[in-house]
């Protein structure tokens, strides 16, 4: 059975079309992400989904219930982490976990375990007494992911979990997400613009513009856009590379003094050219395509990497100042 | 309404009241602030310009002026808690918590009802603060009216956090707050008679506090703090007039929770 269902889902801002004719299908168990630049149609995707706006037009079924019909149904399915914070930085941590447990409706006898065992699977049992106010982000992220737990939810909703944590607390919270998984068999269906992210999902969506223009798994995306590129330096690069053509009819190119070998399986392939005794071989390396070629490939863009819209907006603010 | 509900409320309810109870800063100045409309204001005003009490004069039956506004400083503190813990809303939007709360299996009903019983109780704490001043001013009243008097406190912090729920449900910023506390707040105060009686004023004035809401609190409030004779409308009107407002404001802002993007 899918988990959640999404057929030919629209939704229009005045006279924006912020996601257009999206469907797709997401099972039981699976980790499924959304990859796209900002402004793409992803949050409004999950808002969607999470009852927090209507769409348009379209129909999208969650854990049996329809998003529209049944919103009820569908809140007590699910947890969510949104993009910005959304804790009460005045409650304590536990105080934040207990306002959810009793909006929830877990029952008392249950409420303190399961308010423990959260605690602990998000390393926050020390600082539970503590005021959210004087927590660092990575903290916050944290609890804010044990709360969106806590509830037993069917599918969690993770909507970009790690925009503007450093490198080692995304880390981290990977590391979470993926004890996670093994855990609770639970469903996560998450947004992110970091190909880093996306590889960690057993499916991806490719979303610009408002439509999914990909949906696969990130291993056949990659292989959709053709294999992987050896590159090749010898002593004779010309004298090599007619030779590779021949013997093992694969396409090549020579440019700026490397051999670029277009094959399937670069690291099968690899062995077989440096063991033969015919090439001087003196550098040779593997390039595999990644998600980004990916994207590059079926919109001619890239994803820019950002960190935040306050870098966004800096950054368009620098150009501006460059371009007098 | 189901236990479901009940427990809704319940929670909304109860994040309020542990917010109040760690907020040192708004205990100390929701003592400070009628403290000084009271002592200072209230003594110099009297003091200063010679109004003077009792019977043939303009206080009617009351003989000192900070006696006659003490209902009105309670009245005051009702009005400016209830409306501060309504526009916590915008705060909770723009610190994202509000999400939390809307995307919650609970219905937008109970998060109403449960934020304007939350700030009602805070309000009514204010007030039983402001009792304890009682007194210093001289003012003595029963048991039996303290019993009365509570719910009535609850009752007109109930309408007004109610109106404040209906206002801050469709503000997007925090500019909007002190547009709130200039164009509503201030005017809903000054002109509910706290401050002055309102038989003598002119008609084009006396027209508008007739419109303020707080008016039947305060004079509600009056009436049986300091006897019903000081009391312009019959207290039956008063409540009648409270609970009405209070309904109708109750209902708006459910209606306005319950609205889908």
């Amino acid at each position: 059975m899918a988990m959640i269902e999404v057929d030919n889902v629209r939704k229009l801002f005045d006279e924006i079309l912020a996601v257009d004719g999206v469907s797709f299908k997401v099972h039981e168990g699976e980790v499924f992400g959304f990859l796209g630049p900002n402004g793409a149609g992803k949050t409004t995707t999950i808002n969607i989904l999470c009852t927090l706006m209507q769409p348009t037009s379209g129909r999208a079924v969650l854990n049996g219930y329809d998003v529209v019909k049944s919103p009820h149904d569908v809140r007590s399915s699910i947890g969510i982490v949104f993009q910005d914070p959304s804790l009460d930085e005045r409650l304590s941590a536990k105080e934040n976990l207990n306002f959810h447990a009793l909006v929830y409706n877990i029952p008392k006898e249950k409420r303190e375990e399961r308010i423990k065992k959260v605690l602990d699977l998000i390393d926050l049992t020390p600082r539970q007494n503590d005021i959210v106010r004087t927590f660092s982000g990575g903290m916050k992220r944290r609890l804010e992911i044990g709360r969106g737990l806590l509830h037993f939810p069917k599918v969690l909703f993770l909507d970009e979990p790690t925009l503007g944590l450093d490198p080692q607390t995304r880390h981290h919270i990977w590391d979470y997400l993926n004890e996670l998984r093994e855990k609770e068999r639970i469903t996560i269906f998450l947004t992110t613009h970091y190909m880093d992210e996306a590889e960690n999902c057993d499916r991806v969506a490719i979303i610009d513009q408002g439509k999914i223009i990909a949906l696969d798994t990130p291993d056949e995306l990659k292989k959709s856009i053709g294999g992987d590129t050896i590159k090749l330096k010898t002593k004779d690069n010309i004298k090599v590379a007619k030779e590779i053509e021949s013997r093992f009819k694969l396409q090549v190119i020579i440019d700026d003094g490397t051999i670029f070998i277009k094959t399937d399986d670069g690291e099968s392939m690899l062995p077989r050219l440096i063991s033969d005794q015919s090439i001087p071989v003196v550098s040779v390396s593997v390039h595999r395509p990644t998600l980004e070629d990916v994207f590059l490939h079926l919109t001619g863009r890239k994803i820019r990497e950002e960190q935040g819209s306050a870098i966004k907006s800096m950054r368009s603010h620098v150009r501006a100042l460059r371009r007098r | 309404m189901s236990f479901k509900d009940i427990r809704a409320i319940y929670s909304i309810w109860l994040r309020d009241l542990t917010r109040y109870r760690r907020d040192r800063f708004r205990l100390v100045s929701s003592v400070a602030q009628p403290a000084l409309y009271l002592f200072v204001f209230g003594t110099g005003l009297s003091r200063g310009l010679a109004i003077r009490g009792g019977s043939g004069s303009s206080l009617g039956p009351v003989d000192n002026y900070v006696v006659f506004i003490y209902p009105g400083i309670l009245g005051m503190s009702l009005l400016f808690t209830s409306i501060f813990s309504a526009m916590s809303i915008i705060w909770d939007r723009e610190f994202g918590f509000l999400k939390e709360v809307m995307v919650a299996p609970i219905s937008r009903t109970s998060v109403a009802i449960g934020k304007a019983m939350g700030g009602s109780t805070v309000a009514v704490i204010q007030g039983l603060i402001i009792l304890l001043f009682a007194p210093f001013i001289g003012v003595s009243f029963s048991i039996q009216t303290l019993v009365i008097i509570i719910p009535l406190m609850f009752l007109i912090s109930f309408s007004l956090t109610s109106f404040g729920i209906v206002i801050a449900a469709r503000m997007e910023s925090m500019e909007g707050f002190q547009m709130v506390m200039n164009f509503l707040v201030m005017p809903l105060f000054l002109l509910s008679g706290a401050m002055f009686p309102i038989e003598r004023l002119p008609e084009w004035l006396k027209a508008l506090t007739v419109l303020d809401p707080l008016t039947y609190g305060v004079d509600a409030l009056r009436g049986l703090m300091l006897g019903m004779e000081v009391s312009a409308n019959p207290i039956s009107l008063n409540i009648a007039v409270i609970i009405a407002f209070g309904a109708a404001m109750i209902s708006l802002a459910v209606v306005m929770f319950n609205r889908k993007e």
